[in-house]
């Protein structure tokens, strides 16, 4: 098991790639804030959970380095977000149509 | 009796610890031997169930006439609450997995410890700092919880008692739960022997790996709900509360969407010891393995679907009222393969029934009833009826009760040998499982009735039609309190009274059968190589195991 961590520790990225990550993400958080002043209708909840869910693929991947893992780890996190997407869809069923 | 090979030269984890002195308080609390810590859950956990148990008796106490006879309504509000509470997030959500999980998960895979022995420690003090601020949510000034344990919004916004305190506890609990799923993930992904693949593993370790996943799923929503309802408390933010602008319905999506898979993280476990006590008492191999393993896959991940249908009546759409309606048959199917595989497990067998079989045998009866009443409440029309009335109270605690409840008693009376190297006496337990099962439905069969006829829950009183069956139902309180009293009578006796235990008294062939009695610290002396099927009975000769 140590074996096989540490070969994926010994993976360098380096600062650059997460310095441009951070900076995607404070852009992502400004365009989240400015499009709350913004009435979109009907797709406000939709872009905010699309700015929401590329900020969290960005972190997942290059900050928890998911990207470099084992697949297993990224079935684990696909299940997860597989879950979460179907808890959304079904609570839509009683929003949508109550 | 019957008879095991024993090794009776080695040291057992008792006499052997992880800490400098094998003897004493600390060399407990600070182990990380994972059969001390699950040692330490059975006290800890067995004494909240006392609590919880005694809270329940003093509630049917109370509803033993109409009006008032031992307490006032508002005291009335706070048992219950806290008899839920405790019952729930102190007994049954950690029960099985904390302790037999903690005790038996390594050992079955053939391992020395969990993945992560540190953390598995961690995950005990986090539950009784749990329980710590549970209890000063009881003392402080503001008073004990009234809300239920549900803590439905609005009145948990605007209750004056300590429902801050309370939920942060359950926060804390969560926790807990979640570094035990992520522990046992890991076990079983990297610590399983050599041999030992996926379908070679014992079904409690699959049942209980499948709950884990459940656990570190579907927790942190919990968790993420409690600190809404703390922000909202605190700050006024509306978020659930209408009268602040929120939608007190969300928060019953966000409770449920924990919730009810909660109940499957309740379930799993139980299941799992089901599936190992029917063969060894059977002395055949479990009929349908695969499908008992994949049906506790499919039970937690089609338990994440059917939340809703504790809303029914909360003004939900219609829309989403049917598709979770259906969903909710949908999970009676797993449940149903289960059940046909243990009673084909048994059929043709040469059964052998000492007590864990016996309270098998009182589990299948009394979840059977609990899961048939779930799908009455699982249809639309029959749930506007019966919502919120006393047949929902029986409904769950036929499951949770007369399922896990009844299903943690096995579980003690099969493993008690291997865990303490003492044997109870057999005969008294066989009487206490009649007892119990008479009890079980002198308590809570009459409640059924009462929904039907529209008794509401949590009500303080009621109308003198009602008076008979509340009889009834107290009567079966004060047998189930006998009954109790002689399964921990009769298993603390044993400890000091009881005889020597075999490594195998009961004729099981899983790797916790094939070690001494209690089991040495790293529990196995050499690393096993896992050559056989799980319930491979020919291994007895091998074993030298003979019957009596």
């Amino acid at each position: 098991m140590s074996h096989e961590n540490e070969k994926h520790e010994n993976h360098s990225t380096g600062y650059g790639l997460y310095i441009i990550v951070w900076l995607a993400l404070l852009g992502l958080t400004s365009i989240t804030v400015t499009i709350a002043g913004i009435d979109l209708g009907s797709y406000t909840l939709f872009v905010a959970l699309t700015i929401a869910a590329i900020k969290s693929y960005l972190v997942i991947s290059i900050f928890m380095h998911i990207k470099y893992e084992d697949p297993i780890f990224k079935v684990f996190i696909l299940i997860s977000v597989l879950t979460l997407a179907v808890i959304f869809l079904l609570t839509y069923f009683d929003i949508i149509y109550r | 009796m019957s008879d095991g090979k024993t090794v009776a030269t080695e040291k057992s984890f008792y006499e052997e610890g992880t800490t400098k002195s094998p003897k004493g308080i600390k060399s407990w609390i600070f182990s990380t031997d994972h059969k001390r810590i699950g040692i330490l859950y059975l006290c800890s956990i067995a004494t909240f169930f006392v609590v919880g148990a005694i809270l329940g008796i003093l509630m049917r106490l109370e509803l033993i006439a109409p009006g008032r006879t031992i307490m006032d309504a508002q005291t009335y509000n706070q048992t219950f609450t806290l008899h839920g509470v405790i019952m729930i997030f102190l007994f049954i959500v950690p029960g099985l997995p904390a302790i037999f999980g903690n005790f038996f998960l390594p050992i079955h895979i053939g391992a020395k410890d969990v993945a992560f022995p540190r953390l598995n420690l961690l995950s005990w003090w986090i539950y009784i700092t749990g329980a710590f601020l549970a209890l000063l949510a009881i003392t402080m000034p503001g008073g004990p919880v009234d809300t239920g344990w549900t803590f439905y919004i609005p009145y948990s916004v605007r209750s004056t008692t300590n429902v801050s305190w309370a939920i942060f506890a359950a926060f804390v609990l969560g926790f807990s739960s979640i570094l035990t799923g992520i522990n046992f993930i890991t076990t079983v992904h990297r610590m399983r022997a050599p041999g030992m693949t996926y379908f070679k593993m014992p079904l409690f370790v699959w049942s209980t790996y499948a709950t884990a996943w459940i656990q570190v799923i579907a927790t942190p929503i919990i968790a993420i709900t409690i600190l809404l309802l703390i922000i909202e408390r605190f700050f006024g933010v509306g978020i659930f509360d209408p009268a602040l602008g929120g939608d007190p319905i969300l928060y019953q999506h966000l409770f449920w969407i924990y919730s009810h898979p909660a109940v499957y993280i309740m379930i799993l476990p139980a299941m799992g010891v089901v599936s190992e006590i029917i063969p060894t008492f059977s002395r055949r191999t479990i009929f349908g393995y695969k499908a008992i393993a994949y049906s506790s896959l499919a039970i937690a991940f089609v338990g994440y679907l059917v939340w809703a249908h504790h809303m029914f009546t909360s003004g939900i759409s219609d829309t989403a009222r049917i598709i979770f309606s259906l969903l909710t048959f949908i999970v009676a199917l797993p449940s149903g393969v289960k059940i046909f595989n243990w009673v084909a497990t048994m059929y043709k067998g040469s059964i052998d029934p000492k007590p864990p079989f016996l309270w098998v045998m009182a589990f299948i009866f009394l979840f059977s009833i609990g899961g048939l009443t779930g799908l009455v409440l699982g249809s639309l029309a029959t749930d506007i009826h019966l919502h919120d009335t006393y047949f929902v109270v029986a409904h769950f605690h036929y499951v949770m009760f007369g399922g896990t409840g009844t299903i943690f008693i096995a579980a003690l009376f099969y493993w008690w040998p291997k865990m303490f190297g003492r044997m109870y006496n057999i005969k008294l337990a066989n009487y206490t499982v009649v007892l119990y099962f008479i009890a079980f439905n002198t308590l809570y069969f009459p409640k059924f009735i009462m929904g039907y006829m529209g008794m509401p829950r949590r009500y303080y009183d009621y109308l003198s039609e009602f008076t008979t069956l509340q009889f009834i139902s107290t009567i079966g309180s004060w047998l189930m309190a006998v009954a109790i009293f002689l399964i921990i009578w009769n298993l603390v006796r044993s400890l000091k009274t009881g005889r020597i235990a075999h490594a195998n008294p009961w004729g099981g062939v899983t790797l916790e059968w094939q070690i001494a009695s209690p089991p040495p610290l790293e529990n196995f002396h050499e690393v096993p190589v896992i050559t056989h099927e799980p319930y491979d009975f020919s291994q007895l000769k091998e074993m030298d195991y003979e019957s009596k």
